[in-house]
């Protein structure tokens, strides 16, 4: 019994003193800041940053590598508590959102041909560039929905992608995979976009879609320093996007949307209204 | 006795019918011909001739960019019209030359006529890819590239591909049954070129009249008539070497790895044609086809006829067209307009009414494990989709999705109607897109 009790007791005690030692020897230095940072991330690994994960981020910022304003997900909020921990001055970034510029569904746009194949966008584009007769439109099969980490982006049953403000955290993944470059960043404080992605001359979009923008000018001549007009197709100018509402009626095409009056017709979402852009800017 | 064939594939029903038994015509001249610059695999040719000018049947109106490229002929004389995107087989416009016919069809007298006796490897190799001659089985790739093996590679047995084992399309067997003369005289060209004795014709026994003929007429000249059980997709290079020598192409290679040249029967005619008579390739054999035309045929199409030219001379459409496919139905490319041109790939032009062919919506997989006892190179197409469908690029490259050969075998065979080739169609672009940028 003794015996017993003394062997175990004299094994523990030289493998803690063993343990002891090592762990002083070979001890790695972490950087405190970087267990802090990480724990300031939102942890959802999405890649925005431009590394593999959180981790890696918090990282590269304690070694100084990375700005600290890289995590769009995080917003605002994030930034400010990480240069506390570095004890920096935080910058005032905008925060940007992705927003899907097109609004011809199945229902208002035509199709070149009917697709069967694989419900991937990117596939279906290497398919003589895509079923949608318009070169610019949203193909509608969903690959930005099922790359978006916060599943923010919702297929509607006509088969147009609409993306959830309030959810977007501006990791701009959709943007990449996109086939059509349909997606786009924007300011999240500007609301109105011109909904469409084409620029073929407007005798060519009347024919393949309801909605689409054909480049009449109207817009520009109601508000002309909110709108450019480029190829064929209204843009919003970011810069001065104050007053672009009062074109909305004006579109003769109906492309121009207002997010803070609700998400366009036909989607789930069609009638909420997104919480951030309670206040449109007036 | 048991017929010799590769393992794997299958036998959708080959409706061979419509048209087996009609001899070749010759289908008359539109008035204006639409020849694209791009019809071969590799680079496509440059345009060298602008609107205005006559040109001659034969004349080169685009000329090769790099070795693996090859001219483009005007295929009847007349005047440039245009030459601007035109909408090609592949289902976007690129550049063309739109030639209107003056009727007489005259050949460039600048041709020469060669005996091949007299010429050596290299004279008869530079013949061929100044006739723009590429493979005439669909793949388009250009002949004098696959007759110019490294020299490490040694050559020893060409193989002629007789088997078309697409259903529905006929021109291979009629060409065998009409024109074998033409074929003989290209493999004794390809034998020399290649500096080899031993050639296989293959071809499947649902064609026996062009395996008696074949068989009659190549014994004097020493060269063997194979006949292969009836299975898709034989006529696949790396199938068809496996039926006829039992060797395997090793995953990644090319079949003169294995000591072998494939070439199709129609490849050896129209180097018959382009050696003895200088003739570059702007015709060939096409089977215009299907339970959507009124009287399908095998017509010597001219390269630029638009397909709505070939339907009008098959007696016009039947019914309501559901689909129109350039090529055969399991690996033929379905087109948007019968306005696009027969290009020198065009095998057939196959056109289903709507209602015959099965639009059901795909279903979850049920694990049957079919798409993997048919796969020709024996992968596993489930897995490879289901991989394609999450987009895990490294995990699909393990399953050698790189290997597939797109004959489209497990689509047909999925009782889920998963669209199986079409995933791993869309992996490999991936696997191919991460190679490049590493």
């Amino acid at each position: 019994m003794l015996t017993a009790v003394l062997c175990l007791g004299g094994i523990g005690l030289v493998a803690a003193a063993t343990l002891g030692a090592a762990s002083k020897k070979f001890a790695v230095e972490v950087d405190p800041r970087e267990a802090a940072i990480l724990d300031a991330l939102p942890g959802a690994n999405c890649g925005a940053c431009g590394e593999p994960g959180c981790s890696g981020y918090a990282k590269g910022v304690a070694e100084g590598r990375l700005a600290p304003t890289l995590c769009t997900p995080g917003g605002s909020g994030t930034i400010q508590a990480i240069a506390d921990i570095l004890g920096i001055e935080a910058v005032a970034t905008t925060p940007q959102v992705a927003v899907v510029l097109c609004q011809g569904d199945n229902e208002k746009a035509t199709s070149k041909y009917r697709y069967l194949g694989l419900s991937d966008c990117n596939a279906a584009q290497k398919l003589a560039d895509g079923p949608k007769t318009c070169p610019g439109g949203c193909l509608g099969l969903g690959s930005c929905a099922n790359a978006c980490p916060f599943g923010a982006i919702e297929m509607t049953p006509q088969g147009l992608a609409v993306i959830n403000r309030d959810k977007c955290t501006g990791c701009e993944k959709c943007v990449s995979v996109c086939p059509r470059n349909v997606i786009k960043m924007v300011p999240k404080d500007a609301t109105v976009h011109v909904l469409c992605n084409s620029h073929d001359k407007g005798a060519a979009v009347r024919k393949y879609c309801q909605v689409g923008c054909i480049g009449c000018n109207i817009c520009k001549k109601t508000v002309p320093e909110a709108y450019q007009i480029e190829n064929f197709l209204a843009r919003v100018d970011y810069e001065h996007h104050e007053d672009a509402a009062q074109a909305i009626e004006k579109c003769p095409m109906k492309c121009i949307h207002d997010f803070s009056t609700g998400y366009p017709a036909g989607s789930r979402l069609a009638t909420t209204k997104p919480e951030t852009s309670k206040q449109p800017a007036a | 006795m048991s017929l010799k064939t590769f393992a794997g594939g299958l036998h959708p029903p080959d409706s061979k019918a419509y048209s087996e038994h009609k001899a070749i015509e010759i289908c008359p001249l539109p008035d204006e011909l639409v020849i694209p610059a791009a019809q071969h695999i590799g680079a496509p040719a440059e345009i060298c001739v602008s609107v205005g000018d006559l040109v001659k049947k034969g004349q080169v109106i685009a000329k090769p960019k790099g070795f693996v490229s090859v001219p483009i002929h005007a295929s009847t004389s007349g005047e440039v019209i245009a030459v601007e995107p035109r909408l090609h087989p592949m289902g976007r416009p690129l550049p063309s030359v739109v030639i209107k016919a003056d009727g007489e069809d005259q050949w460039d007298e600048s041709l020469e006529q060669n005996n091949p006796e007299n010429l050596d490897a290299e004279a008869l190799k530079k013949i061929l890819w100044n006739a723009g001659i590429v493979g005439m089985g669909g793949a388009t790739f250009p002949a004098h590239v696959k007759l110019s093996p490294p020299p490490e590679k040694k050559i020893d047995t060409l193989i002629l591909n007789g088997v078309e084992c697409e259903p529905y399309l006929t021109a291979d067997h009629r060409l065998m049954l009409e024109e074998s003369e033409r074929i003989i005289d290209g493999i004794n060209i390809l034998r020399k070129i290649l500096s080899i004795d031993t050639a296989v014709v293959g071809i499947e026994a649902n064609k026996p009249d062009a395996i008696e003929k074949l068989t009659a007429e190549c014994a004097p000249h020493n060269i063997t008539v194979m006949a292969l059980e009836v299975k898709y997709p034989q006529g696949a290079e790396k199938q068809l070497i496996d039926a006829v020598t039992g060797r395997q192409v090793p995953s990644g290679g090319l079949p003169m790895d294995c000591g072998v040249v494939v070439q199709n029967v129609g490849t050896a005619a129209a180097i018959s044609d382009a050696v003895r008579l200088g003739h570059p390739l702007v015709e060939r054999i096409a089977t215009v086809t299907g339970p959507g035309i009124k009287e399908p045929k095998n017509l010597k199409i001219t390269i630029g006829t638009p397909l709505s030219h070939l339907v009008e001379f098959c007696g016009g459409l039947e019914g309501e067209p559901g689909k129109i496919i350039m090529g055969g139905p399991m690996m033929g490319q379905t087109q948007l307009s019968l306005e696009v041109p027969a290009i020198r790939g065009t095998s057939g032009l196959l056109i289903f009414r709507k209602g015959d062919f099965s639009t059901k919506p795909a279903g979850p997989c049920i694990r049957c494990g079919r798409c993997i006892s048919v796969c020709p190179i024996h992968l596993q197409p489930t897995t490879i989709a289901t991989y394609a469908r999450l987009d895990m690029v490294d995990e699909a490259e393990n399953y050698h999705a790189l290997d597939c050969i797109e004959c489209g075998s497990c689509t047909y065979i999925c009782p889920a109607t998963l669209p199986l080739v079409q995933s791993i169609r869309h992996i490999k672009g991936g696997i191919m897109a991460k190679r490049r940028k590493s």
